[in-house]
Order: C-alpha cells, then structure tokens, then sequence
C-alpha cells in the first residue's frame, strides 16, 4: 500500500450532504465533469484509461473492467448494450443499495461514460426490487439526467446518443448472476445461460453487452477526472484503487467504510470500535456467504484479490460480516445453505438435489441428531456439486459449511453429544446485554 | 376479478408506455407484472392474461415467469407487507426471534411455508421471511413495501405491526415520509414513481460511519494527480 489515509473516501465522499441524490447536489461536488472529459476523448482512449487504472470488476470476481469492455466486438453493425447490476442479493452486501440510494448519479454518469467506451446505445440498470426508495433515486436521477441532456440524443453536443431504463427485479438471488440477469431482462424465468458465448459476444437478445457491477460502474468517473494513475496509486500490487467495505454483524459500529483494497480486517475493526462488548472474534466472511469462512487467524491477511484468496477464500464483494464467540457455526452454515437452497434456479440436478440434501442433513446435525457419518456425506456432497453444477450459485452451496467443518469441526460434533446446539441463540442477538 | 373497462383503457396506456421503453417487448413482463400486481395486489389469472395479450404470448408462459419471482403474489398481498429478514446475519442478530414474535402475535402457524405469506383476515398486514436485504448493516432488518425499517427488536416489531393494523403513521427510517400501500409500491417497481423519491435522508447512519470518521481525522483519498 503507498502512503494513503486507512479511509478514502471517493464514492462515499458526499453521502452525508442532504441533496446528495439530486443533480443540483451532485454538479456542485464536481459531479459529471468526468463525463465531460469522457466525451473529449476517443471511445477506444477511455477503455484504455479504465485498463491503465486496473479497476477490476466490483460485482465478486474481480475481472478487469476495462479489459472486459475490449471484448465487445466494434464496427460489428450490432447495437451494443449495458447492463448495469444492481441486483444486490449476495447475502452480506449492503453497498451497491446505500450508494444508489445517495448519489445515484454517479452511477448514471459512469454507465454513461461506459455506453460511450463501448459504443452502446442503450442502457439498462438492472436493480433489485426490493429496495424501493433507492429504485425512487434512479428513477427521479434519470429523469433529471435527461432534462440536462446528459441522457437522450447529442449528449451534451458531442453526437452520442443514450436511453437508459430503470428495471426493477422481482427477487430472485439468481438473476444477480450475469447471464441469468439477461434471461431475466428479456423477460423469462431467471435461468443462467451457457458461456460462452460470453455476453461481449452474445449477450442481451444476442448482441454484445457488457455487465458491470454497480460499484464498478460507479469507480469510472473518478478515474476520468483523477486519472488511471491516481486510482492505481491507492490499493496493493494487484488489487488496485479503493473500494466500499462492509462491515455488520457482531462489530461495534456496523456500516460502510471506504479504504484502499488491502487493508486488513484487523485495520477495520479497530476504526469501527472492535467486536461488539469486547468479545472474540470468532468467524467472518470476506465478501459474502459465497466465500468461504475465515477465523481470528485471518485477522492481518490483506482484503485484496490475491491475499485473500492466498488465505483459502475469496474477496468477493467485501461484505465482512462479522460473528462473536456466541454464534453457533452450524446455525450459520445451515442458514445459507438454506438460502441456496431456496434459491437454486432448479436448472441442474447436482446444485437442485445437493442443496436439498445439505439442508436435511446439516439440519439433523444442528439438532443433535448427526452422526459424525453424516459430516463426510455432507463434504462427499458438496464435493459433488462443485464443478458438476452449471452456474457458480451451485459452486457457492457447499462453501458455508465446508468451510466451517474445516475451521469448526468439534463445535460440530458437539451438537451429537450434546443432542441439540450447544448454543444460546439469545447472546448473539443485537439487543444482547442491553437493556 | 376481471378488470374493468376503466381501468383495461388506463393499464393499456401504462402498459404501451412500459413496452415502449424495451428495444423488444418481450422485456416489459417484469415490469407489466409489477403493473398488474399494483392494480390487484397480486398476480391474477387475469393480471396474466393482460400480459400474455399484449406480449403475444401465452397465460402459461407468463405464469411460469411470475412464479419464478418471489416478489410476484399469487394470492393478495397485506396492504402492508411485512418481511422479516431471516437471513444468516439478520437471523442471528434476531431476526429468528422477531419473525417468532411476530407469527405469534398475528397469530401464524410458525411451521407454515416460511416464504408463503401470511395475510391477516382484514387484508392489512402479510408476514413473510425475506432473505438477505442488503441491509447487513442495520440488522436485524424488516421490510414493509420494500422500505427498510432498522435495527429491530421484537417489542419495535410489534408495536410497528400494530400501527400499520391501526392504520397510524409509520416512518421509514431511510425512505420517504409517507409509506406506500403494497399497490402502490408495485407502480414504482412497474416504472411509475410516486413523486416521493426526494423525500427521507440521503443516507442512514450506518452507511455513513466510515465516512464520518474519515472526516473527524482528516482522512481523504489522495488528490487527483498525485500519485
Ligand atoms: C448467484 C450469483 C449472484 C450474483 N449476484 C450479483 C449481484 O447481485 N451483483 C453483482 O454485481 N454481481 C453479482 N454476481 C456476479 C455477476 O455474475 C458478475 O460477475 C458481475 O456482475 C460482473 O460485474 P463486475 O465485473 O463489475 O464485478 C453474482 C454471481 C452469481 C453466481
Ligand atoms: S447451479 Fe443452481 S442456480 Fe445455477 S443453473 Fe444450476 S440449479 Fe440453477
Ligand atoms: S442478512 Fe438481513 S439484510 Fe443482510
């Protein structure tokens, strides 16, 4: 890391200002300059900006956002599009909903700046619909976007032409994976596609469309006014720029902080007050529940793509969902898998039948009535679903529990010898020990 | 109930405006869907056959769209729709424990489909399990049409669901002043906002502790152009 302040604020710079949602309240904090000298430059040079800033995609996997963007083919005759996902459902992502909510023109001018980039015409913002007033902000952004003629025809004088629509999902976990969101966007049941053809390619109604996440969007105006370089000078080697960590669960002051990537978990729990009442850390998700548990020995290992992953899990989404020595693992593990469970799209036996039988057994297991037999089927299972499913939904079932057997096994066997949870699920709640 | 010709001529002209905002038509379902659910509170046998018309499809195809969705009712919604994240964060922070305050308090069969709503007899409120909300951040969370209502405790739980059975004014935290009945939450999701987008705070405290701390020790992001 080069010599920045633990917190940065750039997305969440203005959050805290009372208009922050309103074009008049975004221009007067420098909002859309970056569009501005976007619009100055050749489509191809601002791919090249956003490749030189490393920004890589916000969404979970971490691909290059401009090397994404030089996969959609040009001059092909096509019309090209951009899906924006803003489906948020990763259970412990909390970041994409708060930031559309404050300043959804950033996001709308970076989509604007990308549809440039990529030559696309048309836009969509593919928001979950279960988060009704920031649904509300996109709606009220767009409609002053395109009162100011950042949006519609000749944007600004420069002859590019854009519409963009606010599409509201319906809930369905499933259709935050990329090619199911297009399924869903065309107006079907949610189920992801075959890749490839990669979306680039054959995307929305088979023509090339890129699928950026909502903060990876949101990161391109700061790079056209900051420049590649300054986005590149904050973050690690690999794992460049800043970007939204959240932190909730058991932690003193829950909420979003904003830090070059690479910071540790043990840097941000101490700015947000440590575990809450003093207590242990006991487990913690990097980036969601699709990312695999990590302990009070991952304290130090730094929140960047590479160390991250180097540690066994993965960055995903920085959703660090924190839980205290009084959280039952098996409780957790089984909930999401629960939560899998019912969210299978139901397309592929392996993650439809796997994730059915996890929940029975690890449900017999969290009341007492396992056999230490039942943890190998339930890692012989998982093993099973992944690469045998066809999305990384399927992938993602088995990584909660697996991943506390590894860290939590005798906690687990416990539950056998003690016939049920050895836990108080009263301590763990929010309002324990107030009162 | 089939619709009647007022509002067969007022949803025609929402649903050319919807289908108008697609390159292909086939893409306003999720939209004329929500449309429909906001004129019925759910997603009727004729709510489908109004889509399935104007999209030149068949009533199958749409109930096999609308039944992927959760969000999409087959039966009537509450007026207010309660959902309680019960979530792995949000369960253990005490979600568990408020979704059990409240089935008892409504008076739900506990062991009922969780993801089913429950829908009290006079059709106020529905209870359902939600998943996680995006909220993290404020657990335990509830939702009421889809505005967030943060850091819930049982005791806040139910004197929230009785204000909404007693019809007394009930402010989301971080949305607007006025919440919206299930109908007309459905309109906005449907594309039609209800001119209250710039109400309630730009964000809540939660979303703004790093930011706030940032600014309390002078921390910032290097300046542009510097490296
Ligand atoms: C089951 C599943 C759910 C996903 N949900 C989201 C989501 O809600 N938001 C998101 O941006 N990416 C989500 N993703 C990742 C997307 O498929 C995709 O990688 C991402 O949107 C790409 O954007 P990025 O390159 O900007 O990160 C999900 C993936 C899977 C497999
Ligand atoms: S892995 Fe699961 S979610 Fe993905 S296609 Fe198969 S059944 Fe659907
Ligand atoms: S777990 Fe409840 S909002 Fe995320």
């Amino acid at each position: 890391m080069t010599g920045t302040a633990p917190l940065t604020p750039v997305l969440t710079a203005h959050w805290d200002e009372p208009d922050s949602f309103t074009l008049a309240g975004y221009e007067r904090t420098g909002g859309y300059q970056g569009l501005r000298k976007a619009l100055a430059m050749s489509p191809d040079d601002v791919i090249a900006t956003v490749k030189a800033s490393v920004l890589r995609g916000r969404g979970g996997a971490g691909f290059p956002t401009g090397v994404k963007w030089s996969f959609i083919p040009q001059g092909d005759g096509k019309p090209h599009y951009l899906t924006v996902n803003a489906d948020e459902s990763e259970p412990g992502t909390c970041k994409d909903v708060p930031l559309m909510m404050a300043t959804p023109h950033t996001l709308l001018e970076g989509a604007i700046i990308t549809c440039y980039a990529i030559r696309a015409g048309h836009a969509f913002i593919y928001v979950r619909g279960e988060a009704l007033q920031a649904v509300r902000r996109l709606q009220l952004a767009v409609a002053q976007a395109y009162e100011a003629g950042y949006l519609g025809k000749n944007i600004l004088g420069s002859g590019f032409d854009l519409d963009v629509v606010v599409h509201a999902g319906a809930g369905a976990y499933i259709c935050g994976e990329e090619t199911a969101l297009l399924t869903s966007l065309e107006g079907y049941r949610g189920l992801p596609r075959n890749r490839p053809p990669f979306p680039a390619v054959e995307g929305l109604y088979a023509c090339p469309t890129v699928i950026n996440n909502v903060e990876s969007i949101s990161s391109v105006p700061s790079i056209m006014t900051g420049g590649a370089d300054w986005f590149a000078g904050m973050g690690t080697d690999k794992s460049k720029g800043y970007g939204i960590f959240s932190l909730s669960g058991h932690v003193s002051k829950p909420g979003q902080y904003e830090a070059p990537l690479g910071i540790t978990l043990r840097e941000l729990l101490d700015l947000a007050g440590g575990v809450r009442g003093g207590r242990r850390l006991k487990f913690w998700t990097p980036g969601g529940s699709s990312t695999p548990l990590l302990t009070d020995a991952h304290l130090d290992v730094p929140l960047d793509f590479e160390s991250i992953g180097a540690a066994g899990s993965m960055l995903g989404t920085r959703a660090l969902q924190i839980f205290d020595e009084t959280t039952c693992v098996l409780r957790a593990a089984l909930r999401w898998t629960e939560f899998y469970q019912h969210e299978s799209c139901g397309k592929c036996t392996p993650c439809r039948e796997g994730s059915y039988w996890l929940v029975r057994t690890l449900d017999r297991l969290e009341h007492g009535k396992g056999t230490e037999a039942d943890l190998e089927t339930v890692l012989d299972v998982g093993d099973n679903i992944i690469g045998r499913a066809f999305c990384a939904l399927g992938d993602a079932v088995p990584v909660p529990i697996s991943s506390a057997i590894k860290y939590f096994r005798d906690e687990i066997v416990q539950h056998q010898k003690e016939g049920g949870c050895p836990f108080d699920p009263a301590a763990s709640t929010a309002w324990a020990g107030r009162k | 109930m089939p619709f009647s010709d007022e509002a067969l001529t007022r949803l025609r002209a929402d649903a050319a405006d919807i289908i108008g905002r697609y390159p292909r038509a086939r893409s306003a379902l999720l939209p004329l869907l929500h449309l429909v659910q906001s004129e019925e509170g759910y997603v009727s046998e004729d709510g489908m056959k109004f889509c399935a018309e104007l999209l030149g499809c068949t009533q199958t195809e749409v109930a096999g769209v609308a039944s992927f969705y959760t969000m999409y009712k087959d039966s009537p919604a509450g007026e207010y729709q309660v959902g309680v994240c019960t979530n792995t964060l949000c369960a253990i922070m005490g979600g568990d424990q408020i979704y059990a305050a409240l089935t008892e308090h409504l008076g739900v069969d506990p062991h009922g489909d969780e993801h089913h709503a429950f829908v009290s007899a006079d059709g106020k409120v529905g209870l359902e399990r939600v998943e996680c909300n995006a909220a993290c951040d404020y657990a335990p969370v509830i939702m009421v049409n889809w505005e967030f209502f943060d850091n819930m405790t049982p005791d806040s739980a139910r004197e929230l669901v009785d204000d909404l059975r007693a019809g007394r004014k009930v402010t989301p935290p971080r949305g607007p002043g006025r919440l919206c009945t299930w109908k007309e939450a459905s309109r906005i999701l449907a594309g039609f906002g209800d001119g209250q987008a710039a109400d309630g705070p730009s964000a809540g405290p939660a979303s703004l502790v790093g930011l706030e701390l940032a600014k309390a020790n002078g921390w910032t992001a290097p300046a542009a152009g510097a490296k």
